[in-house]
């Protein structure tokens, strides 16, 4: 059989590991769901919950579809369809796909036609790098989750700061990320300041949502601050870079 | 408590069973195409690759499980680490779950609750990724369209706007030393940007940790 990147038969083994992943997300939200049922935990509010979910994660899924178009040109549509939806990021594929394409003398980008050799090896790459998550979770999730449980146990006010501890840090560390092109500012170039003033248009009508809530009586809003606040952040970006960039 | 048990012991069995067989999967889909092609890797090339590639992600998985799981909950590490983009779409989705429902990740109503919106939004991202995939052709000029592209490069920015002032407006005296350590460092020091910020994440959970700790010790939260 001839190979070719986007060969129909790539398209179906790439379409069964993502049904089994599929199926995973299903089950899990299945048997949560009855968990919540049967603890008589309030559905309405479990149902605003995967409402509000599921329309945050529409702009950034479009983002990861972007992915996939950029990643096409090189690896075909299967492989980056697959990567992208089970385990894998943009940055990760790519940095993955360029190695594995330079160990064998090609250049990431300008690969017109891949071999199946060549196209095995760097899928091969890409799954060996990534996978320890997926059994190193398994191996320790339950010590890991059953000693934080303890601790919160031993001493319940540390433990909700320790949560609250956690959480912080890691928003701080992509606040500080931000900020990372900032310097440039110092040279005259303003599109350091562009990720900032994004950020502070996200963080304003985050506010404003809070006030509408507190001062309007709209409790309704806060299902959908965060979602307001992504996509109203996004969009800011285009006047802001046209300004700045 | 015993029902809890039983139920977060469930949530850990299956979620045993769906990652590795997920993984043996994964690992079939290269197989599969070697098989059907009759072809072997090209052994030096996935030996350098790997040498590239692998050390780099294997450590910054270790870091991540460690730093995510106890974010995540149960239920939502298994789902996140088998369908990826953590930081950027499960954690945040996750977190304004539990603050929507004012519950605690390691009560049980948490696991719930993380593992519903988990799910909900893995589910959700897959769709719309086998739509962009069945609408490539038509969808590729309209994405890639020079006007959109500023909105996409900034998810991040937009999205850390809205969830930092829902964090730390609530929690400011355990967030103020963390930011201004990570503003500083990620002013000053040209290294750390996209590509890194990975691993500074559990640096700002760790000195988060630490901070509060001390704080707590005296009494100031």
């Amino acid at each position: 059989m001839e190979f070719s990147v986007n060969s129909p038969v790539l398209f179906v083994l790439a379409g069964i590991v993502i049904l089994a992943v599929l199926a995973q997300s299903a089950y899990f939200l299945a048997k949560a769901w009855r968990r919540a049922k049967a603890i008589g935990m309030d559905m309405d509010k479990l149902r605003r919950i995967a409402r509000t979910a599921a329309i945050f994660t529409i702009a950034p899924a479009v983002a990861i579809v972007i992915s996939v178009i950029t990643l096409a040109k090189d690896l075909g549509v299967p492989l980056p369809w697959l990567r992208l939806s089970v385990v894998g990021s943009m940055s990760y594929e790519t940095i993955a796909a360029t190695n594995a394409e330079s160990a064998m003398g090609l250049t990431f980008g300008q690969v017109s036609a891949l071999t199946a050799r060549q196209y095995v090896t760097i899928v091969c790459v890409m799954t060996l790098s990534i996978m320890v998550g997926i059994w190193l979770v398994p191996l320790i999730g339950k010590k890991l989750q059953n000693g934080l449980i303890t601790l919160e146990n031993r001493d319940k006010k540390w433990g909700d700061i320790l949560s609250a501890s956690m959480f912080i840090g890691m928003i701080s560390a992509f606040l500080g990320y931000v900020f990372c092109d900032f310097s440039t500012v110092f040279t005259g170039d303003m599109s350091g300041l562009i990720p900032p003033m994004v950020m502070a248009v996200s963080a304003l009508v985050m506010c404003l949502c809070g006030l509408a809530v507190k001062k309007l009586k709209w409790p309704w809003i806060s299902d959908y601050a965060l979602p307001i606040s992504l996509v109203t952040g996004m969009a800011s970006a285009i006047p802001i870079t046209a300004l700045l960039g | 408590m015993g029902s809890e048990r039983t139920y977060m012991d469930s949530v850990h069995r299956d979620g045993r069973v769906w990652n590795l067989s997920i993984m043996a999967l994964l690992f079939l889909f290269p197989a599969a195409v070697a098989v059907i092609y009759g072809v072997l890797p090209d052994w030096n090339g996935l030996l350098m690759g790997l040498i590239a590639t692998a050390p780099m992600y294997w450590a910054v998985a270790v870091v991540e499980t460690f730093t995510y799981v106890p974010m995540l909950g149960a239920g939502g590490s298994y789902l996140s680490f088998v369908t990826g983009n953590i930081s950027n779409l499960k954690l945040p989705v996750a977190l304004n779950a539990l603050d929507q429902a004012d519950v605690k990740v390691n009560s049980e109503e948490g696991e719930i609750v993380s593992t519903v919106s988990i799910a909900v939004s893995s589910i959700v991202t897959t769709f719309i990724i086998i739509l962009g995939v069945l609408l490539i052709t038509p969808l590729t000029p309209v994405l890639n369209a020079p006007v959109l592209e500023p909105a996409f490069a900034q998810i991040l920015p937009a999205l850390f706007g809205g969830l930092g002032v829902v964090f730390i407006s609530k929690n400011w005296k355990i967030a103020v030393a963390p930011v201004i350590l990570m503003l500083a460092l990620f002013i000053a020091v040209p290294a750390l940007n996209a590509g890194t910020v990975g691993i500074m994440v559990p640096v700002g959970v760790l000195f988060t940790l630490g901070v509060s700790r001390v704080l707590y010790k005296k009494g100031l939260l």
